[in-house]
């Protein structure tokens, strides 16, 4: 497997033979930080036009067609025009904190995005603690989008960002017994030893049944998280004009549009990375062969496909359950879900201590 | 193996940090310059159902989030306490079995006791 870390050693060690050791160090952070922004940008980009083209498509329609070939250039026009929108001050707004609630929504889904192994070397934090991280900031998340509905002063925006919170609250309990009940099989929470332990098999072969049953809560749990799905309460658009953003104009909606979609991404990387492996090509113990070919698909390509394909899933549950109501959704969680984790938690026990895992 | 190891990962942390708020500053920036500007009384007001909204919005709500707000904080908490010993659970063996057999057992008493209680039913 090709290794970037050797590219960016050597623009490392290339940097520090020409200059003091903190020119090096911010020249990098600033090269990290466009490297960051581009991928976010461009990965907004595309699952707008993902969600829209796949939307479109289970509804045997073809989607938007108009702004370039098969309208690839439409999320552009998008961009475009949700820049020139008005930003409107409303009346009544509790203005500090309608100004902050986007930088929390946005810098906690940089940060995420951050974390993530993209390939082979090509991860920018590397806590010994990684997974823990990114769910703490997952977690910050929520925060923004109660400041935004509380502090627009507008009923709508209020009730939106309380079953947001509910909601959020309620569903990162099943998602981190899910990651945990991996993090048991595994011994670690460094992201990049995650992977490696996957190498010769991915944990959801590895784990079996507790591992595909984390899985299937992972799934439910991060549909839930995004706000995505059956579970869309916040933004409910026929109950609640636009949920907890209905205040926001122009691109200071736009941040809140750019945040889902690419926690949308984040939560399906996640999942990639906890149970299909990340960027581990697919190994089967045995097949040499087999092994050396998979080998030959860069690792980005594994990562990106593993996560597009969650995100595929997470986008098909919209159209294909009903939306659910606000009691349904918290029972559902603490009566079904979240016991269920526990107990796959406990299984998931029993099988790493009596060694019945690969 | 990792990106840079010489920077740190708290420096890492930083610069995403601080790529985030330049994000927001950068993109209201451009927004502020290119934007069309004009104002009207009825354009600030809130949006509700056309006619003027009536009252504060900030006001006290429903208890019943709250009650799942109290519930989450008990079961995050947890969460928290099982992230070292999911760590170390393949080293221990059996003996961790018992360890979380025990904290697992108390665990589901008081969601039990809440669930008796009917703190999960939405009122």
């Amino acid at each position: 497997m090709f290794d970037f870390g050797k590219w960016t050693s050597a623009f490392n060690d290339l940097l520090l033979g020409c200059m003091p050791e903190w020119a090096a160090v911010l020249i990098e952070c600033v090269l990290i930080a466009v490297a960051i922004l581009g991928a976010y940008t461009v990965l907004a980009l595309f699952y707008i036009l993902y969600e829209r083209k796949l939307c479109a498509w289970f509804q045997c329609r073809l989607g938007p067609m108009r702004v370039g070939k098969w309208g690839l250039l439409q999320v552009f026009a998008d961009m475009f025009k949700i820049l020139i929108k008005e930003i409107i001050s409303i009346k009544g707004t509790d203005k500090f904190l309608f100004r902050l609630a986007p930088f929390i929504v946005i810098t906690s889904s940089v940060v995420m995005l951050a974390c993530l192994p993209w390939g082979n070397g090509l991860q920018i934090i590397n806590f010994n603690i990684g997974i823990f991280f990114v769910l703490a900031v997952s977690s910050l998340g929520v925060l923004g989008i109660l400041l935004a509905g509380w502090s627009s002063n507008n009923k709508y925006t209020l009730i939106g960002a309380m079953r947001s919170g509910a909601q959020m609250v309620s569903y990162e309990i099943s998602l981190g017994l899910a990651i945990i009940t991996i993090v048991v099989l595994s011994g670690t929470m460094n992201i990049n030893e995650l992977v490696w332990q996957q190498e010769t098999a991915w944990f959801l072969f590895r784990g079996h049944i507790p591992a595909i049953i984390a899985f299937l809560i992972y799934i439910v749990a991060a549909t839930a998280e995004t706000n995505r799905g059956p579970f869309d309460l916040p933004e409910a658009e026929h109950e609640l004009v636009a949920g907890y953003h209905t205040e926001y104009s122009g691109i200071t909606f736009g941040f809140y549009y750019l945040a889902e979609y690419l926690n949308l991404f984040i939560v399906s990387g996640i999942a990639s990375l906890m149970f299909l492996g990340g960027w581990m090509p697919l190994h089967i113990p045995g097949w040499d062969g087999f092994n050396e070919i998979m080998n030959y698909i860069p690792s980005v390509v594994w990562f990106l496909l593993k996560s597009f394909f969650i995100s595929f899933v997470i986008i098909w549950f919209k159209w294909t359950f009903p939306r659910v109501r606000i009691d349904q959704l918290l029972a559902f969680e603490w009566k079904y879900l979240m016991p269920l984790s526990l107990a796959n938690l406990v299984l998931m026990a029993v099988f790493v201590a009596l060694g019945w895992h690969f | 193996m990792s990106l840079l190891l010489e920077i740190g990962n708290g420096t890492l942390a930083v610069t995403a940090v601080l790529t985030g708020i330049l994000l927001v500053v950068a993109a209201t920036v451009i927004a502020k310059l290119i934007s069309p500007k004009s104002y009207s009384v009825k354009k600030s007001d809130t949006f509700e159902c056309g006619i003027p909204t009536r009252g504060q919005s900030m006001i006290q709500f429903k208890s019943g989030y709250y009650i799942f707000a109290i519930l989450f904080l008990i079961f995050d908490v947890e969460t928290v306490f099982l992230y070292p010993w999911a760590v170390v659970a393949k080293s221990l063996g059996t003996t961790s079995l018992l360890c979380i057999g025990i904290f697992m057992v108390i665990l589901v008493l008081g969601l039990a006791y809440a669930w008796k209680k009917g703190a999960l039913k939405w009122q």
